[in-house]
């Protein structure tokens, strides 16, 4: 079951993925990156994440999707074209984007042996005690860093409005 | 039937997705583009925070990620917005024609 689940969201948040590397359009690469996100929802579930799996759902393929969708439409974004810039980051990108990854591999591999598995034996059950256990968390003891987010939420606002106003307007 | 699945295998699939943002942020040539590989690779952190989280079955790890998820909701506003500004003043999204600071 855990590994049903865990193989098809794998798959198809990697075919989202890739797919976000080869569209031309900007468009596609962003309903792309929806499928990655809504997997990755899923893969949160798996993992006894129920809250961060309902809020990524909700802030980032609600929220900030839509306004990559909004900003795209309304900029009328049209397919990119290749310059000579793109094969300078072909021959960078790829060989640098494949050392990371076998770089991060090589260490997961190694230390293998400690890290573990994953059961999905209590996930769905402890839905409500994973609430309780991050609220208790965050209104006790991280209350001061949870109330600072929601100035730099307000700084974001502010900013966004005064970056995206049309020039000479009062 | 209840098999277990490696958690390093969670971590590759996030290695992957963090190398896939990495070459899309080099690759693409389309400021939007750019800026959704950004929200790719962020994302792939967050799995790695995850994983561990479940592994050491401490919460603190998934309070990160609700962190990260705030601070990249506010920086996708603010960026966007930066975006707009400057499609207004160029008439253009193609970062290879943006490479002067003033205009």
């Amino acid at each position: 079951m855990q590994i049903a689940i865990f193989i098809l969201f794998a798959v198809l948040a990697l075919a989202g993925a890739l797919n976000l590397l080869f569209q031309r359009h900007p468009i596609n690469s962003a309903l792309s990156l929806v499928v990655v996100m809504l997997s990755l929802a899923v893969l949160y579930w798996s993992l006894g994440a129920e809250f961060l799996a309902a809020a990524q759902v909700i802030v980032y393929s609600g929220a900030v999707m839509v306004l990559f969708v909004f900003v795209i439409m309304l900029l009328n974004a049209g397919e990119e074209e290749q310059t000579h810039g793109s094969k300078a980051a072909y021959l960078v990108g790829i060989p640098g984007a494949l050392g990371v990854f076998g770089l991060l591999t090589y260490v997961f591999l190694t230390e293998n042996h400690w890290i573990g598995g994953v059961h999905l034996s209590n996930a769905g059950v402890g839905a409500s005690q994973n609430l309780v256990a991050i609220s208790e968390l965050l209104f006790t003891k991280l209350l001061l860093p949870f109330e600072v987010t929601s100035v730099l939420i307000l700084v974001a606002i502010l900013g966004a409005v005064v970056l995206a106003r049309k020039e000479g307007q009062s | 039937m209840s098999t277990t699945v490696p958690l390093a295998a969670y971590l590759i699939l996030a290695a992957l997705l963090f190398s896939i943002g990495i070459g899309a942020f080099l690759i693409k040539r389309n400021i939007i583009s750019i800026f959704m590989s950004i929200e790719l690779m962020l994302n792939a952190v967050n799995l790695t925070f995850v994983a561990f989280a479940h592994k050491w079955q401490a919460v603190s790890g998934q309070i990160f990620v609700f962190f990260v998820m705030v601070v990249a909701a506010a920086e996708a506003a603010v960026g966007l917005a930066i975006i707009i500004a400057i499609y207004r003043s160029r008439k253009t999204l193609a970062t290879d024609d943006i490479n002067l600071m003033n205009h």
